[in-house]
């Protein structure tokens, strides 16, 4: 690059994803090793001779881990290979049991997919290059001090051999919002298929690739020109482990390069760690030299032939399709189809509610009050799992009378999720339980009696004044009372 | 036991009371897993490694009867073809006193030879277990590729290395081989085929119409007497009804080099887990953890391990690996193409096991490049992933000469057949 004065240009950010997600199996990806962490395991005890690559042990193929990653593909409309093969990864690291890692090469069992999002309105799809399967390696523990600084590093292979999948896409996104748009849409489909579960600890880990463009090398179409992305000096951002935590991360990022273009700088081709806590992006060393990995085939894994797993393994209705059917059957506008499926659980949780209420109060009820509140509170449906029957009770007391909407949102919802208790525990506590008829009599009788002034508005044709006696009775019932009946008695008895 | 370091280990680990291998002994080759019996692999790397599970073989042998005596010396990591490179120090050859047993297998050879065990194991990279045979005088067998389970065997070249088994007769060493044989859940390149094999009884010397075309390719670079003693054993089959004929293989002139780039190239990586984390010499060293593990293999590798792990690495490293690595894939591609349409003509393929008798020890150390070419007729084998066997034909002043016969893949029964006619 020549340093002389450039002419403030526009640029265009351009980001790739390369996401890894554990699958979920029940056994490790070459060994039959539980992938399910005890709360209070020993480190190393789930292991055995092949997760541990003690001498002579012998990866053999998980085949429930290949089907989940068939599921993945037929979701993202990928090419499945008519065979897939496994290669090794060679690089020396400890957490690494025989340092190299079996990867998948020139033969991914997901080739050329996409996956569509909509960010405002507008939908777009995102190029999937490939998906393939890989073991995890162990984790590591640094005793009393950083990678570089600790006086020990603790190996524990409990992790060693959990299936994942690394879905790499093209650099086809043009903000951070659109990579947090595919990442909640792709753990939508990954759950929906069963395959993960986004509540597991470490369950998706995302790099990202970013670099700015000049915005001239951008078609209207978005697509870039190959020159301009090859030239442009790019940042991989790692440990990324949301779909929130990226659009933060990147849009760090894209702050941080346009500064860096703007006063001249220019962007450092580097390797970048997103810390969380901090919400920023921090240099880790920059790399010398390309790592060679010196991949080349595993021959204890002979190839698998997979053109036929294609037809074989069905996949459940997608969020897509589910959308489109929430529309025409329950008659649901887009914008709440679309929050209702976007995750499995709202949207089986929807299912089940519609099924015995009416659609709209399902769709009131789950779209806005239950993932409102969540949302208010950061949480997730995922949070209030066990608890979707304890909902069902709610919506079924107001749907029943026996509660009244408002304090059932304002009070019994809020109550729930603040106190984790039941709805009935909550209705007896605050006495929220709508008062029987004979109550509410009494309580008109007693408003007309100490308010002669509004009785006498009334009969003297003033709107307001009946207005203000439902107030009053409302008052005395603490709101068990529903306004429209009120109203009723209170005309019955003053016409008398 | 004898007095030719035949053993890294001697320890006894008896079998079940009956089975086909009741009241046998056998020596098991130090790379094959032992619950609780250390596994060098002949390396100081792994002088104190205690494996905690039985290779699948192990087991078998076991469950069939026989007692184990010892674990056997080999060439480190099984890198080697005399038994010399073993840190726990060379074996004798028991048949030829003063001469190296061959090797990588050498411990397990010269345990029959010298009567210390009834059977032996090994394990056949480029010839491994035929070579030490030949130089011993004893029977190997290279099984097709799958035949037998490698689970728990340190892997050296794992596209290429087979559990083979040694003996004094044909019949015992098919008897063994019926043992090992067969699929295992554990090793997912195994097959189904040897699942109710009956190889002790294809040991009837009947050659009687068998056809056997002697691969002029692999006589060339043999030492005339080594040929003479080759020729006079085809003599005997001819005489015993077999038809002899001539065959070429263009592709084995390649076979040398192919199998040893693929050999290290798979070797830089199998052994890439020997970094002092969990094997190795202890010790405080100093610098970041890839100084410490580039000082644990500099100390715990010998000369010959580190010369193969730095080929292989070269051989795989990106810019060459089209060069080399690619390139020996085709050659191997081609090795395998030449054998197939070589049985199309004849049954069984014919070639001196190694083209020169067991050097005396010490005299072939110094000399890689030589010692390499020694593997010139039993890596074509390996490359094919075909089944051969090496039978004694017979002695050149008193040091053992070889037969091999080669099959088509899972041709066990014709090989043991053809062998055991050589025997009578
Ligand atoms: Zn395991």
């Amino acid at each position: 690059m020549t340093a002389q004065a450039v002419e403030p240009t526009e640029h265009a950010v351009v980001i790739g994803l390369e996401v890894h997600v554990q699958l979920e199996t029940s056994t490790k990806i070459f060994c039959g090793c539980s992938t399910t962490a005890d709360d209070d395991e020993e480190p190393n005890s789930r292991t055995c001779p092949v997760c541990l690559g003690l001498p002579g042990a012998l990866p053999v193929l998980n085949e429930g881990a290949v089907e989940a990653a068939v599921k993945i593909g037929k979701a993202l409309e990928a090419d499945i290979p008519e065979r897939t093969t496994f290669h090794r990864k060679n690089y020396y690291y400890p957490d690494l049991p025989k340092n190299f890692q079996l990867t998948q090469y020139d033969a991914p069992i997901c080739q050329q997919g996409s996956l569509e999002i909509s960010v405002e309105g507008t939908r777009r799809a995102i190029g999937i290059t490939r998906a393939h399967l890989e073991e995890d390696p162990g984790s590591l523990q640094h005793k009393g001090g950083s990678i570089d600084t600790a006086d020990a590093t603790l190996i524990n292979y409990n992790r060693a051999g959990t299936p994942l999948v690394e879905i790499v896409t093209e650099p086809d996104f043009r903000s951070p919002q659109e990579t947090r748009a595919f990442l909640a849409k792709l753990e939508g489909v990954l759950e929906y298929l069963g395959v993960f579960d986004s509540t597991r600890d470490g369950s998706l880990r995302v790099d990202a690739n970013i670099s700015l463009v000049d915005s001239e090398a951008v078609d209207d179409d978005g697509s870039i020109d190959d020159d301009a992305l090859a030239d442009a000096n790019r940042t991989e951002v790692k440990n990324i482990s949301s779909h929130k935590g990226a659009e933060k991360a990147l849009a760090y990022e894209v702050t941080r390069q346009k500064n860096a273009v703007r006063r001249g700088r220019g962007v450092e081709t580097e390797t970048r760690h997103w810390d969380e806590s901090r919400g920023i992006t921090v240099s880790m060393r920059s790399k010398e030299s390309e790592a060679d990995y010196r991949y080349f085939r595993e021959a204890d894994l002979p190839p698998l032939e997979v053109s036929h797993w294609k037809e074989e393994i069905p996949i459940p209705e997608l969020p897509d399709a589910r959308r489109e059917r929430f529309e025409s059957e329950y008659g649901l506008g887009s914008e709440a189809a679309s929050k209702l499926t976007s995750t499995k659980s709202v949207a089986d949780f929807f299912e089940s509610v519609a099924e015995s209420f009416d659609a709209d109060l399902a769709a009131t009820w789950v779209a806005d009050n239950l993932l409102g509140e969540l949302n208010y509170r950061d949480m997730e449906i995922t949070d209030v799992e066990g608890r979707l029957e304890e909902f069902t009770r709610l919506i079924e007391l107001v749907d029943a009378e026996e509660l009244t909407v408002k304090n059932a949102e304002e009070i019994v919802l809020r109550e729930m999720l603040d106190e984790g208790e039941a709805p009935e525990t909550i209705v007896d506590r605050e006495g929220l339980g709508k008062a029987d008829e004979g109550e509410i009599e009494g309580f008109v009788t007693e408003a007309i009696e100490e308010n002669p002034d509004a009785v006498e508005d009334f009969h003297n044709g003033e709107d307001g004044a009946l207005n203000f006696l439902v107030g009053q009775v409302m008052q005395k019932s603490q709101g068990s009372a529903d306004p429209g009946s009120v109203n009723e008695l209170l005309r019955a008895e003053l016409a008398e | 036991m004898s007095d030719h370091n035949v053993f890294v280990t001697e320890s006894t680990v008896a079998g079940d009371d009956a089975g086909p291998l009741a009241d046998r002994t056998i020596a098991i080759k130090d790379n094959m897993s032992t619950e609780g019996v250390r596994t060098t692999c002949g390396s100081a790397m792994l002088a104190d490694y205690v494996p905690p599970y039985n290779a699948t073989v192990v087991d078998r042998v076991l469950d069939a009867g026989a007692t184990i005596v010892g674990k056997a010396n080999m060439d480190e990591f099984a890198m080697g073809g005399t038994t010399e490179t073993s840190a726990f120090g060379p074996t004798e050859n028991p048949a030829a006193p003063g001469h190296v047993p061959g090797g990588s297998s050498g411990g397990s050879a010269a345990a029959v030879a010298a009567g210390d065990a009834d059977l032996a194991l090994g394990s056949d990279t480029g010839g491994s277990v035929r070579n030490p045979a030949a130089f011993c005088g004893v029977v190997g067998i290279k099984p097709t590729y799958g035949l037998v389970s490698r689970y728990g065997i340190v892997a050296y070249a794992n596209s290429l290395e087979q559990v083979g088994p040694l003996a004094t007769t044909v019949e015992d060493a098919a008897l063994l081989l019926d043992v090992i044989a067969g699929p295992d859940d554990h090793d997912a390149t195994t097959h189904d085929r040897a699942a109710d094999s009956e190889y002790a009884a294809a040991a009837d010397g009947d050659v009687d119409g068998l056809s056997i075309g002697v691969i002029t390719d692999l006589i060339e670079g043999a030492d005339d007497d080594v040929v003479e003693t080759f020729e006079a054993s085809l003599d005997e089959l001819e005489s015993q009804g077999a038809e002899i004929t001539e065959v070429s293989l263009d592709s084995l002139e390649h076979a040398v080099q192919a199998y040893y780039v693929i050999a290290m190239s798979e070797a830089s990586s199998n052994l890439a887990r020997f970094d002092g984390v969990r094997y190795g010499p202890e010790g405080d060293r100093e610098g970041n953890w890839n100084d410490s593990f580039a000082a644990v293999r500099e100390e715990g590798f010998g000369p010959e391990v580190k010369r193969r792990i730095l080929l292989g690495t070269y051989a795989l490293s990106a810019g060459y690996h089209d060069k080399y690595y690619k390139k020996a894939q085709d050659a191997r591609a081609w090795v395998k193409q030449d054998f197939d349409e070589a049985f199309e003509e004849v049954d069984v393929l014919a070639s001196p096991t190694m083209p020169v008798t067991p050097p005396a020890l010490g005299e072939s150390l110094d000399d890689p490049l030589q010692l390499y070419l020694m593997d010139a007729n039993t890596v074509p084998v390996n490359l094919a992933n075909l089944p051969a066997i090496s039978v004694p034909a017979g002695d050149v002043d008193g040091l053992p000469v070889g037969l091999q016969l080669i099959g088509p893949k899972f041709g066990e029964e014709t090989i043991i057949r053809a062998a055991s006619a050589v025997e009578e």
